[in-house]
């Protein structure tokens, strides 16, 4: 059976790391930076682990429209 | 963004660069979306709704065709973050400047967004009146139980017992009286064709609070009548609380008082 892999980018300007999109993400990829901030003081989330499925649930809950998804299908191995 | 952290081959054979395509974009920015930063605190669900209602505009295709009414509270400014027509209302009168945008462009989807200090205190004439003449408008009601923008104060729809800045012993039924469900008094009206309580704390009720946006602005275009949709928000800032313990002290306590779902559908 043939995987769905994901990636997500963050508009890390944009991120206020607010922290929803790492509770709402299934799969533990996103987490929020603990000793770096963004151009406004913020610390900004980002893709720590490799498991990203692309189901969108972090850009849904994002209410700062920072999370661009991308998804594709991985071949059987 | 920065790959230091991310293994640039991933265990299924696929590169991240592989993924990262045109092709394969399943969710972005809306395009109404304008790129300014919002002012909004992190993790405030105004952005949300912002975002629900570009791309429920986009869908209809109604971009250069809706007017917003900005209201006063936290989204004032929202004619900065979505690229559409806006007008800006005096405090709590965004329903009765939609009633004349509507009645001069019949043509134009016009939806106020309101919070519930100006929605459900200061204008509840405006609001009650509109949605009883039976305007076909849409108004969003964002319901975070205080006054969000100007410190936390009490709101009409603050809970019995919560703390604010205005009463910090919780609210007492017998000095504040008692908190106002005003999508249950407009369900009431005749005018009204569809009044809903959505809220947007986690993905599956935002898929259900896009949906009732959708039905509502289409609603108004039919000409069936007015439409209001609560939004059950947080306010994380006003709360004292981190967004994500708001969510949850939203779910546990705001969702036990105003319980979501459709209160009125008229076909």
């Amino acid at each position: 059976m043939s995987k769905m892999k994901g990636a997500v980018v963050v508009n890390t300007d944009r991120c206020k790391g607010c922290g929803l999109c790492v509770v709402a993400c299934p799969t533990h990829t996103l987490a929020l930076t603990t000793n770096e901030v963004n151009h406004r003081g913020y610390t900004y989330c980002r893709e720590v682990a490799d498991t990203c499925i692309g189901c969108s649930s972090c850009a849904i809950v994002c209410p700062d429209a920072c999370i661009t998804v991308y998804r594709t299908k991985a071949e059987d191995r | 963004m920065s790959d230091k952290n991310h293994p640039e081959k991933q265990a299924s054979g696929l590169t991240r660069a592989d993924i990262i395509r045109p092709e394969n974009l399943v969710y972005q920015k809306p395009e109404l979306m304008n790129d300014v930063n919002m002012h909004y605190c992190p993790g405030c669900s105004h952005g949300v709704v912002h975002k629900l209602i570009a791309e429920v505009i986009e869908e209809m295709g109604m971009a250069d065709k809706t007017i917003g009414i900005s209201p006063v509270g936290c989204a004032v400014f929202a004619y900065r973050y979505l690229d559409i027509d806006w007008q800006e209302a005096a405090h709590g009168r965004a329903p009765a400047l939609a009633t004349a945008c509507k009645r001069l462009w019949p043509d134009r989807l016009v939806f106020t967004y309101q919070g519930d200090g100006d929605l459900a205190c200061i204008g509840t004439a405006e609001t009650l009146h509109a949605l009883n003449r039976g305007e076909n408008i849409t108004i969003i009601f964002i319901n975070n139980a205080i006054y969000g923008m100007t410190g936390g104060q009490m709101a009409p729809t603050t809970l019995l017992g919560m703390k604010t800045s205005t009463c910090p012993y919780g609210r007492d039924p017998k000095l504040h009286g008692f908190p106002l469900k005003i999508t249950e008094l407009a369900a009431q009206l005749e005018g009204t064709a569809y009044v809903t309580r959505q809220s947007v704390h986690n993905v599956a009720a935002i898929r259900k609070a896009k949906k009732a946006i959708r039905h509502a602005f289409e609603n108004s275009m039919q000409g069936k009548g007015s439409n209001l949709v609560e939004i059950v928000s947080t306010c994380s800032s006003g709360w004292k609380m981190s967004p994500i313990k708001a969510n949850q002290w939203m779910e546990e306590h705001m969702l036990e008082f105003y319980h979501l779902g459709d209160l009125k559908d008229k076909d």
